[in-house]
């Protein structure tokens, strides 16, 4: 089963609830950070046998002894990656977003494709007390570079990949989304049978959990919501579930041991243990729905 | 020689629109006949990205010698200068007063962008 934890809001605790659930999960697990543009679960997590690869994506080159300057490749660009001037052809990478287009559109077979660096995948494990180790997979973008959709991307197909390897059926993964409801979210959140969204009692939460509650309405994905610093504002949110008929998975009033934890790099679920078993317990009801 | 100047408006008496790639529109000033026509840029106003980019192939399309704007990113800079299309920095008023500067030499061309690149 695959679950994605997003929020819309950013700073509402995603990760802590991501990084919470997967070290209490059941079974075999596996936690995505894929926030990419600034990935943090790994801060909470004690890895071992780390790994990097580099994350590529094709962009174009031009040959130019083969290039007669028809400007083909640069009009069919719509993303402005390409300009044709007089007799000069010149490509912005960083705009490019890998359709692969202006190769087949180019009379002269001038162009073609060549991987560009753009972010690194991170595998580790995680031992978990009681519990067969983590897999915990984190994309980071470089800096500089602006599309993350291909980063997200890279980080779920090779955590698909390891999963069909160890035919673990009943592998439990989590993903970590960005915030926002723009496409690094959906990018995230794509495939997952659930999604749980974080939010807090304020205004400002409420807002953006209404927008991310659209998103995955349109999505089509079920979703339910946990209210983080439960007791740090008002009536609002829990007001807008009943509203709108969505279920309340979970709510996580203001403790000081949770703060505290949370500066010293340490998940919820070792600051305050009582919630190892809320969290065991929701992984589990999460897949008895989904079965 | 005609010259292309980022407008905010589509006569001479509005003001410079600072922005180059997302100017609202671009007045192209004929010097030899002291006549003019406006360039919509609507298209790249709303362009997701790229603005400067594609602003700066219009101006090389037009035929233009010269560019005055308010400032000019690294991509839409490069483009210009593979064009060899001086850029010149004004710093505000209208469109007639941006061209009698250019005219009588107080507008200096710039040697590389003025700012950095942004993605929206």
């Amino acid at each position: 089963m695959r679950i994605a934890v997003a929020s819309g809001k950013g700073g509402t605790g995603k990760t802590t609830i991501a990084v919470s659930l997967a070290l209490s999960a059941p079974g075999n697990v596996q936690l995505l950070d894929c926030d990419v543009e600034e990935p943090n679960a790994g801060i909470f997590l004690a890895q071992r046998d780390t790994s990097e690869s580099p994350i590529t994506v094709p962009v174009p080159v031009i040959d130019e002894t083969k290039c007669v300057a028809c400007g083909e490749c640069a009009s069919f660009c719509e993303f402005n990656a390409i300009v044709h001037i007089g007799t000069t052809v010149m490509v912005f990478p960083e705009l490019c977003h890998s359709c692969g287009g202006c190769a087949l559109v180019c009379p002269s077979k001038a162009i073609h494709e060549e991987p560009s660096a753009i972010g690194m995948l991170t595998t580790s494990e995680v031992p978990r007390y009681g519990l067969p180790p983590l897999d915990f997979y984190q994309g980071l973008l470089t800096i500089g570079k602006a599309m993350s959709p291909p980063v997200i991307r890279a980080v779920k197909d090779r955590a698909i990949k390891d999963h069909a390897v160890k035919d673990s059926a009943d592998c439990f993964t989590i993903i970590d989304a960005p915030p926002g409801t723009s496409c690094p979210m959906g990018t995230a959140v794509t495939g997952a049978d659930y999604v749980i969204l974080v939010t807090e009692p304020t205004p400002f939460g409420l807002h953006d959990l209404d927008l991310a509650v659209k998103t995955v309405r349109k999505m089509g994905i079920p979703f339910g919501v946990i209210i983080n610093r439960s007791d740090s504002g008002d009536d609002r949110v829990v007001d807008y579930c009943a509203r709108e008929s969505i279920r309340i998975l979970m709510q996580i009033p203001e403790d000081r041991r949770v703060a505290r934890g949370y500066s010293e790099g340490k998940p919820l679920v070792m600051s305050a243990p009582e919630y190892r078993k809320k969290f065991t317990a929701l992984a589990e009801l999460l897949v008895g729905e989904h079965q | 020689m005609k010259i292309a100047i980022s407008s905010s408006g589509s006569t001479l008496e509005d003001t410079i629109d600072l922005r180059f790639g997302r100017a609202a529109m671009f007045i192209i000033y004929d010097l030899d006949h002291e006549n003019f026509t406006s360039v919509d840029n609507e298209q790249n106003l709303n362009a997701a990205q790229g603005a400067g980019i594609q602003a700066a192939q219009h101006v090389v399309n037009s035929g233009c010698q010269a560019l005055i704007t308010g400032h000019t990113g690294p991509k839409a800079f490069k483009v210009l200068e593979a064009a060899k299309i001086p850029v010149y920095l004004a710093s505000g008023g209208s469109v007639r007063e941006a061209i009698a500067a250019f005219r009588n030499g107080s507008l200096k061309a710039i040697s590389e962008a003025d700012v950095e690149g942004h993605w929206v």
